[in-house]
């Protein structure tokens, strides 16, 4: 099916329930959904658990998600976001009781087996770089903090980054560089990069408004399949568009600049909290005014340069704000929302009928 | 805290009269009666100043016609006068605000709070704060700032 030809449409599979507030996030588990495994992923939520979600065999349809697990009684404030290690294995959970816990997948059971402390107060954000070698997490406390994984499941801090000048509310580790992102109340998206000869962590690209960013809160970025171009969403309604050199130099320290490629405004009338390019190319944004958008590079426009257009607008696609969207890694088709509303939708791209 | 009142003389107006609210002529009692400014006021109007024994009301912090009601898209917006410029305690009325009409209007609504313009020092500051939900919500797990909001709501439950 060609994404540009053809009416697509947003299908519900399944409405998860048993959080008893606000869903904040979702996170599919990479090393899951193919090869006979089922497909798992974890929310978490206001009502300070995180929840473990497992699609269960059946004949009739493509998903049937139940509970598997609970993870209680360790975070005693909301759990703000949570991220699966590369290898599926660890699950990182940040919260707003200024710690962020790692939990291990031992048979049937997640048990915690770290915690992370330092941060002064709320830890909104938790990403691991692509090898898993390192975590980073960010705070109200305007820090980004890098945590090296060690043996035995302990966690050493080898950078705590300071320039934000407002609250961190997400930190992304490229898909395959170790460059990490971070994103701010104070309405820029930092670029930080390791400097070959002294180990030293800084910022080397601040993506702010001089150069076309954001003017409102940046809640969340995401990247494409190839790593050359980043979807970033605020409160200032817009999604925007930025890109970087393709051609990866090897002999630099892997940091190639980012500009502006597009804004895509005149779409949203509420906050944008999240955003998310699935591997074959369809933005989904959730936002503050309960809809689910999908959006795609339009390849008409190539004499002007990339520009995007709106796929689909599903309208009430909760009955509150949307806070999290996420494609399966596996399942290109496959979508899963989170809400205020307390639940989680499990959503297909379909052809229309 | 701090010690001095951030505005030791406020002016306090007289509270308007409470309208008895008029029955809609409609035979069908199941009938959807839409929410309009004054219903919005009378959830708001009664809330304690945090730091005088009066009401937002009685302190023209609040005013029926700073109300703005879209029921047809469940949109609500407060616009709010603080009596001060430099009136630390704006941050702490908006979240009262904001607490009072989660807590009352249907989960559908969406309600935004803001300072009337030029009438605070730090108006975007505020503004931006109180519309951010993650901070809102961050805030209203910190013991302290509960109870401060739970006692400026407590007569607006009486």
């Amino acid at each position: 099916m060609d994404l540009l030809e053809g009416n697509l449409e947003l299908k519900e599979i399944q409405k998860l329930e048993g959080h008893t507030d606000r869903v904040w996030s979702v996170a599919w588990n990479p090393a899951t959904g193919a090869a006979g495994i089922p497909a798992m992923f974890a929310s978490c939520s206001g009502d300070k658990t995180v929840r473990i979600w497992q699609q269960t065999p059946s004949a009739r349809c493509s998903a049937s998600f139940e509970c598997k697990a609970v993870l209680e009684e360790t975070h005693n404030r909301t759990v703000r976001s949570c991220a699966w290690s590369p290898s599926g294995k660890l699950l990182a959970t940040a919260s707003f009781d200024a710690t962020t816990a790692i939990w291990e997948h031992i048979g049937d059971d997640f048990e915690c087996v770290s915690t992370l402390e330092g941060h002064e107060n709320e830890v909104k954000s938790v990403s691991w770089n692509a090898s898993g070698s390192l975590l980073a997490t960010c705070s109200r406390d305007k820090s980004v903090w890098i945590w090296e994984v060690q043996p035995g499941n302990e966690f050493e801090c080898v950078a705590v980054l300071q320039g934000h000048t407002q609250d961190v509310k997400m930190v992304k580790w490229h898909p395959f560089m170790d460059v990490l992102f971070s994103c701010s109340y104070d309405n820029t998206v930092k670029v930080w990069a390791e400097d070959g000869d002294t180990d030293d962590w800084h910022c080397v690209q601040t993506l702010g408004e001089p150069n076309n960013g954001h003017t409102s809160t940046v809640w969340a970025l995401s990247f494409n399949s190839t790593g050359d171009k980043m979807v970033t969403c605020s409160d200032d309604l817009t999604l925007k568009i930025w890109e970087t050199d393709s051609r990866i130099p090897q002999e630099t320290d892997g940091y190639m600049p980012w500009r502006h490629l597009s804004t895509l405004t005149g779409y949203h009338d509420r906050t944008i909290f999240s955003v998310h390019w699935s591997s074959e190319g369809v933005i989904a944004s959730g936002a503050a005014d309960d809809a689910i958008r999908l959006f795609i590079e339009n390849k008409d426009g190539l004499v002007d340069g990339p520009s995007y257009k709106m796929l689909l607008k599903k309208e009430k696609a909760h009955d509150m704000d949307v806070n999290s969207v996420q494609w399966s890694p596996k399942e290109q088709r496959l979508l899963a929302s989170a809400s205020d509303d307390g639940t989680i939708k499990i959503w297909e791209m379909v052809p229309s009928s | 805290m701090v010690s001095g009142l951030i505005n030791a003389n406020p002016v306090v107006y007289e509270r308007k009269e409470r309208r008895v609210r008029t029955a809609p002529f409609s035979a069908d009692e199941y009938a959807v009666e839409p929410i309009d400014q004054q219903e919005i006021f009378d959830h708001i109007r009664d809330i304690k100043d945090p730091e005088h024994p009066y009401s937002l009301e009685e302190l023209k912090v609040v005013t029926e016609d700073a109300i703005e009601v879209d029921d047809k898209h469940s949109h609500v917006r407060v616009t709010f006068t603080p009596t001060v410029e430099h009136c630390s305690m704006a941050t702490v009325i908006g979240l009262c605000l904001r607490v009072k009409l989660m807590r009352s209007l249907p989960s559908r609504y969406k309600v935004d709070i803001r300072i009337a313009p030029g009438t605070h020092a730090t108006e975007a500051a505020v503004n931006k704060q109180l519309n951010d939900k993650e901070r809102v919500a961050a805030a209203l797990e910190n013991p302290n700032l509960l109870d401060m909001v739970d006692e400026c709501l407590a007569p607006t439950y009486a």
